[in-house]
């Protein structure tokens, strides 16, 4: 998946010689639009990652360019949670809470190899992706990713925004996690997903 | 000499300056003065002493090492008033013991000991706590416990440090725990989930709370309006 350029149906028809002061367009596109272009980031960094979406942030690269220069650090005020870095699993509750005190409509950015899989951590502390804790929308991969690749990862995410449509109401309903095991896909599914790779393979296990 | 006269260790201090050891021999070499007078004071408490790339390691016996420390830090011509480190060491081969490691310095005679104190496997893991003497031990201790299991008789607040209050799996520096941990990934998510956040008090902090209703009214509304006591 990659950035397309947008056609003809998102393009805003305005021709001020005719219909002075009259715009007409799809009003998802507009409100798809108003979204996409101001969507505020809650940063949740925890390693280097962090540092690289502060220079992200800062003036060379300049979120502000996509509407993202207002950080929102409560999350009751945000649009898009970025995780940046590893998440310990006595983090795990904590970044669950955040994600489900934001208000809909919420998007979040797993920024990072830590982030999305565990990374270089394979071990008894680190979550091997943030995807078995709340959904995510975008992998930025990356040890840490550069600050282009995170632009990256927020313009597909701004597409998606676009491409939303707001007569499905399906993708604004909240997930409710699995009232026994608290979790939103099946423990076998996170189980075969942790499997070791690499040189973990070569590390013991007791029985589960 | 009490224990708080300053001794002057700057440019005006009658001792040579400071340098940096050069060309230092991997064993041997010159030992810390105090680990002669450790020798002379405590005897056979003191089982042996390394000297190792410049600097003193000494053995002590498991049941004197408090006595040991506290009077490092206590004589007049010790003056150890600064604990840098506790720790612990396991090694692989399952007939040597664990090691309890203190990192001691003393700054007004520029001098580092490291006390080592060996305790055999196969017995409960125990030894005395320094918090009495230093309170920096207080969380250093704490960390050991929780990563080697080993526990500090006297500590008044031994629980884990780092991970959470609800851990099961053990102790995860010990060389038979698995670096991925004991439980399957799916299981490990559920209990870190299932932990509370907010359950972290200690029981110094609890107490307040229970008692707050007790509390005189005008610190009832400077705690309400978010005034921290010193932490």
């Amino acid at each position: 998946m990659g950035l397309t350029v947008p056609g003809e149906r998102n393009t805003v028809s305005y021709a001020p010689e005719s219909q002075e002061g009259w715009v007409a367009t799809r009003l998802d596109f507009l409100v798809n639009w108003s979204r996409a272009n101001s969507l505020w980031p809650m940063p949740f960094g925890t390693a280097c990652c962090a540092i690289e979406f502060m220079a992200t942030a800062a003036s060379d690269f300049d979120l502000a360019r996509f509407g993202m220069e207002r950080m929102s650090f409560s999350p009751r005020q945000a649009d898009v949670l970025i995780c940046a870095g590893r998440v310990p699993f006595k983090l795990a509750p904590i970044i669950r809470r955040i994600w489900q005190q934001m208000p809909q409509p919420k998007w979040c950015i797993s920024m990072g190899a830590c982030a999305s899989t565990g990374g270089m951590f394979d071990n008894y502390a680190v979550v091997q992706g943030i995807d078995t804790i709340i959904p995510v929308d975008v992998y930025v991969p990356g040890c840490p990713p550069r600050p282009e690749g995170l632009i990256y990862g927020i313009r597909m995410l701004q597409e998606k925004v676009m491409n939303e449509r707001a007569a499905d109401t399906r993708t604004r309903d909240e997930m409710e996690p699995d009232p026994e095991s608290q979790l939103y896909i099946p423990p076998s599914v996170i189980d075969e997903l942790g499997e070791p790779f690499g040189n973990s393979v070569h590390q013991t296990r007791s029985a589960p | 000499m009490t224990p708080f006269d300053v001794v002057d260790t700057g440019t005006g201090s009658p001792g040579p300056q400071p340098v940096t050891p050069r060309n230092l021999p991997h064993r041997g070499g010159e030992a810390n003065p105090s680990a002669r007078a450790l020798e002379d004071k405590f005897g056979a408490a003191v089982v042996r002493v390394d000297v190792v790339w410049g600097e003193t390691v000494v053995f002590v016996d498991p049941d004197s090492v408090k006595a040991v420390i506290r009077w490092l830090h206590d004589d007049a011509s010790q003056q150890y008033d600064y604990l840098s480190d506790v720790t612990a060491v396991e090694y692989r081969d399952a007939l040597v013991p664990i090691e309890v490691v203190w990192h001691l310095r003393s700054l007004p005679f520029r001098r580092f000991l490291r006390v080592k104190a060996q305790l055999p496997k196969g017995q409960p893991l125990e030894i005395d706590s320094v918090y009495d003497i230093y309170r920096g031990a207080d969380w250093l201790e704490r960390e050991c416990y929780d990563m080697f299991g080993i526990r500090f008789n006297g500590h008044p607040d031994l629980r884990r440090i780092l991970m959470w209050e609800s851990y099961k799996e053990g102790f995860p520096l010990r060389k038979d725990f698995p670096l991925r941990g004991r439980f399957s990934r799916s299981e490990q998510l559920r209990q870190a989930l299932a932990q509370n956040p907010e359950a972290r008090y200690s029981m110094e902090e609890l107490s307040i709370a229970d008692a707050f209703a007790e509390l005189p009214e005008d610190m009832r509304e400077r705690l309400n309006k978010g005034e921290r006591t010193g932490e």
